[in-house]
C-alpha cells in the first residue's frame, strides 16, 4: 500500500473564530528528511496535525492516496511533551504491535529488539512515566519506529532536550530515513535544521512562505522574514 | 474471570431451586421480638423435618408479602385486615393460635398518672389530657391498628406536638420512647425483651381489651401454585397440637408468663 | 460509653470463640457484597469507559443520570427489586426473593452507578491525556476503552473500593429484598438493624465494629496486593 503522495489544497484551520493556518497547499512525495522552521506561533504544530490527521481542516482538503484511516496505519507521530502510557517500558513499545494484532510475546520480543537499538535495554521493566525527560522522548521515538511507519511526523522533539540526548535522538532519525521512512519534523532550532533537512518548509503567520532544499533555503532565502530567521533576528 | 461469572450466574439461578425444603413465614416483629420461635423452630424442624424461614415485617407487610404469594404463611395480629385478607381470597383460613397482651409504657415519674387509670381507654384519655409526649408506631402493624383502635375508643382527641409517629418496628419505637421519655403502646413480648429501657417503666397493663390474638393464616395455593400449600397445613396442625400449647405456655422471660395458646380443635 | 466498652468485648468474645453464627453472618455479607462488587464492576467499569471514549447523542444526559442515581435511597432499590422479585412481579417465576440473589441484585443496581461514575472521571481524565497518542496509533475504539481500563487500573481500583464500601455497609434494599432471614439472608448490616431493635445498643454496636474492622482488611488487603504488583511506581 503506498500512501504517498499527500496533497493538500486550500486548508485552514480555525479554533474558535481565529485562524490558525491556510490556506495552505503543499504536496509530500515519498522521499526525504523535511524541517519545518518558523516562530512560535507560525503553525509548525497545526500544520504536522493536518497532515497526520489530528486536527481537522476548517477548508479545503488533506488527502493521502488512500483514505486518512488507513493511511494513519502507516504514520507514526512524536509529540513535542511525550506522552507516557502508564506501562513498562517495554509493553509501551509493544504496544502499537499489540495494536495491529500481534501476541503478546511475540509483540515483545520485537518491542526488546527496537528497545535496543534506542539504548533502552537497560530500562526495558521501568515505569514509563518515571524516566526521564530524554529518555522518555527515545521512548516515544522506539515507539514510533517499531511499526516500520512510511513516514515520520516530529513536532520539536529535541525541544526540552540536552545536547547528549538531542545528538542521539538526530542518529536514530538518519539511521530511520536511510531505512525509508520519511521524515518530517519541526524546529526552531536552526543549527539542527542545518544537520538534518534536505528541505525546508519555512513558515509564517500560519502560511507557508518557502518550500525549498535546504541548500537554497540555507544560502539565498527567498523572503526577509527568512532570512531574518536564519540571522537570528527576531521575526515579528 | 469468564469462569467467576459463570458461577455467579448459575448461583443465581440454582437459588430458586432450593426453597422445597423450607417454608417461609411472615410473622410479626412483636412475635420475633418475644424470643418464642427461638423455643418452637427447632421443635418443629426435629418434629416435621422441615425449615421454617421467618420474614419478620410489620402486619402491613406480612400481608402484603401473603398477597404476592411471597411466602407460605403468615402469623400475624391484626383481625379486620385478616377477615379482609381471606375474604379477598388470599389466604384459605384463619386459625387462632395463641395471645399475648398488650400494655402501656411510660416515664416512671408518670406524669399522665396512668398507673391509676380504670380502663386502656381511660389511661389513653389521660395521657391526651397531660398532654404527655406518646410515640406511636405509625406503621400500619398490627400494633399500631390495635393502638388507633383503642384512641377512638377512648374519644380523646390526637393532635398536637406531644404525640408522635415513629413509623417503625416496635423495637425502634420503644428506643425512641426511651429517648424522649415518652409514653409508648407496646406488646408485652417487646417490652420484657427490650434492653435499653432506660427509665422507662410498664405503667399498664391488664384490661382484657389489651388483649393481643395471633393467627396462622396459609397462603392460598390456589392463587399461587409454588405455595407450599400441604407443609402450611402441617404446620398449622403442629401450631394447635398439644406440644406447641406446653411450650407457649411455658415460655416465659424474667419469670414473667407471656403467651396463652387458646388454639381449638376442629 | 459503657455499652460501647460492652458491646467490643461482646464482639471479641464471638470472634475469638469461632461464634458460628457470627462467622455465618460474616461470611454471607462478604460472599453477597463481593458477588455485587464484581458483577457491578463487569457493567460499570465497560459503561464508564464507553461514556468517556464515545461521543453520542444522549450522552451528557446518561452522564447526568448516572451521577443522580448515585444518591438513590437504596430503600427505593430494595421496593423496585420486590416488585420485580415478587411471585406477584415480573420476574417472581424464578423464585429469587429473599434470597442472597435477590440481596445481589439490589446491591448491583445500587452500586452500578458509583463506580460508572467515578471509573467515568477518571478514565475522562486518562483519556485527555491519551487522545492524541491513542488517536495518532490509530487505535479503534474498542482498543481505546480497553488501553484506559488497563492502564487506568488503580483509579478504577479506588471506584470498586468505594462500590464495595456502600455495598458492605447497605441495610435498606437488602432487608427488604432478603428479609433477614436467620441462617438464610441474615448478614451484618441487618443482623445490626434487627439487634438495635430490641434495644440490644451493645451487641449492634459490636456488630458493627466487626463490620468496620472487616471493611478495613478487606481494603488494606487489596492495597497490599495492588502495590507488590508494582513496587516501583504510583
Amino acid at each position: 500500500m503506498v500512501i504517498f503522495p499527500l496533497r493538500m489544497h486550500g486548508v485552514t484551520a480555525h479554533f474558535r473564530k481565529k485562524r490558525l493556518v491556510g490556506p495552505i497547499d503543499i504536496t509530500i512525495e515519498t522521499e526525504g528528511f523535511t524541517i519545518v522552521m518558523g516562530p512560535n506561533g507560525a503553525g509548525k504544530t497545526t500544520l504536522l496535525r493536518l497532515m497526520h490527521g489530528l486536527q481537522r481542516c476548517s477548508g479545503g482538503g488533506v488527502e493521502w492516496a488512500v483514505p486518512q484511516a488507513k493511511a494513519r496505519e502507516k504514520q507514526a507521530y512524536v509529540f513535542q511533551s511525550p506522552i507516557m502510557m502508564r506501562r513498562k517500558v517495554i509493553d509501551s513499545i509493544a504496544y502499537p504491535l499489540r495494536l495491529r494484532g500481534l501476541g503478546v510475546s511475540a509483540a515483545r520480543a520485537k518491542a526488546q529488539e527496537c528497545a535496543g537499538r534506542f539504548g533502552l535495554e537497560n530500562l526495558l521493566d521501568s515505569w514509563a512515566p518515571m524516566l526521564s525527560g530524554g529518555e522518555k522522548q527515545k521512548l516515544s521515538l522506539a515507539r514510533a519506529l517499531v511499526i516500520k511507519p512510511d513516514i515520520l511526523f516530529l513536532d520539536e522533539p529535541c525541544a526540552n532536550l540536552d545536547g547528549r540526548s538531542t545528538r542521539e535522538i538526530e542518529e536514530i532519525l538518519l539511521d530511520a530515513q536511510a531505512s525509508g521512512t520519511r521524515i518530517i519534523m519541526s524546529t526552531h532550532d536552526i543549527g539542527q535544521a542545518r544537520r538534518l533537512a534536505q528541505d525546508v518548509i519555512f513558515m509564517y503567520d500560519g502560511k507557508i512562505h518557502e518550500q525549498t532544499t535546504a541548500e537554497i533555503f540555507f544560502t539565498a532565502p527567498a523572503t526577509k522574514e527568512a532570512q531574518a530567521f536564519i540571522n537570528g533576528d527576531i521575526v515579528e | 474471570m469468564r469462569r467467576l461469572l459463570g458461577t455467579l450466574l448459575a448461583t443465581l439461578l440454582i437459588a430458586s431451586a432450593s426453597s422445597a425444603e423450607t417454608l417461609r413465614m411472615a410473622v410479626t416483629t412483636s412475635f420475633y421480638n418475644s424470643g418464642l420461635s427461638e423455643i418452637l423452630l427447632p421443635e418443629i424442624k426435629s418434629d416435621l423435618g422441615f425449615d421454617i424461614q421467618l420474614i419478620v415485617v410489620g402486619t402491613g407487610q406480612a400481608l402484603r408479602l401473603g398477597e404476592a404469594g411471597d411466602v407460605d404463611a403468615i402469623l400475624v395480629h391484626s383481625r379486620a385486615a385478616e377477615d379482609q385478607f381471606i375474604s379477598a381470597g388470599y389466604g384459605t383460613h384463619r386459625r387462632e393460635i395463641m395471645y399475648n397482651d398488650f400494655v402501656f409504657i411510660g416515664p416512671s415519674g408518670d406524669p399522665a398518672g396512668i398507673r391509676q387509670a380504670s380502663s386502656a381507654a381511660d389511661a389513653l384519655r389521660a395521657i391526651a389530657n397531660a398532654t404527655a409526649p406518646f410515640i406511636s408506631r405509625g406503621d400500619d402493624s398490627g400494633t399500631h391498628i390495635k393502638e388507633q383502635n383503642l384512641w377512638s375508643q377512648s374519644g380523646a382527641t390526637v393532635e398536637g406536638d406531644w404525640y408522635r409517629a415513629a413509623g417503625a418496628g416496635m423495637g425502634t419505637t420503644l428506643n425512641v420512647a426511651s429517648g424522649m421519655n415518652a409514653y409508648v403502646f407496646s406488646d408485652r413480648a417487646s417490652w420484657l425483651n427490650f434492653g435499653n429501657k432506660g427509665t422507662l417503666e410498664l405503667l399498664y397493663a391488664g384490661d382484657p381489651s389489651l388483649f393481643n390474638q395471633y393467627a396462622y393464616i396459609p397462603v392460598n395455593p390456589a392463587r399461587w401454585p409454588h405455595v407450599q400449600g400441604d407443609m402450611a397445613l402441617t404446620l398449622e396442625g403442629w401450631l394447635a397440637s398439644e406440644k406447641a400449647a406446653a411450650l407457649i405456655n411455658g415460655y416465659t422471660i424474667n419469670g414473667e408468663h407471656l403467651f396463652t395458646f387458646n388454639a381449638t380443635q376442629p | 460509653m459503657n455499652s460501647m466498652h460492652q458491646g467490643f468485648w461482646d464482639a471479641w468474645e464471638l470472634i475469638i470463640t469461632f461464634d458460628r453464627d457470627l462467622y455465618e453472618i460474616v461470611f454471607l455479607s462478604l460472599k453477597v457484597t463481593v458477588s455485587a462488587v464484581i458483577l457491578a464492576s463487569l457493567i460499570a467499569l465497560p459503561l464508564g469507559a464507553f461514556l468517556a471514549v464515545f461521543r453520542f447523542k444522549f450522552r451528557r444526559y446518561v452522564i447526568a443520570v448516572l451521577n443522580a442515581l448515585m444518591g438513590l435511597p437504596p430503600v427505593v432499590v430494595g421496593l423496585f427489586v420486590y416488585m420485580l422479585l415478587s411471585r406477584a412481579g415480573p420476574l417472581g417465576g424464578f423464585g429469587l426473593l429473599f434470597s442472597p440473589s435477590a440481596m445481589i441484585i439490589a446491591q448491583v443496581i445500587i452500586i452500578v452507578p458509583l463506580i460508572a461514575s467515578i471509573s467515568h472521571q477518571a478514565i475522562r481524565d486518562l483519556w485527555s491525556e491519551y487522545h492524541d497518542l491513542l488517536i495518532s496509533m490509530n487505535a479503534t475504539r474498542f482498543q481505546r476503552a480497553k488501553a484506559l481500563l488497563w492502564d487506568g487500573k488503580r483509579a478504577l481500583l479506588t471506584a470498586i473500593l468505594a462500590g464495595f464500601g456502600r455495598a458492605i455497609g447497605e441495610v435498606g434494599a437488602i432487608m427488604i429484598v432478603g428479609g433477614n432471614i436467620e441462617h438464610a439472608t441474615r448478614v451484618l448490616t441487618t443482623a445490626i438493624a434487627l439487634e438495635t431493635g430490641k434495644g440490644n445498643f451493645a451487641f449492634a454496636m459490636g456488630l458493627g465494629l466487626v463490620l468496620i474492622t472487616l471493611a478495613i482488611l478487606i481494603n488494606l488487603l487489596i492495597h497490599i496486593v495492588g502495590k507488590t504488583e508494582r513496587a516501583s511506581t504510583w
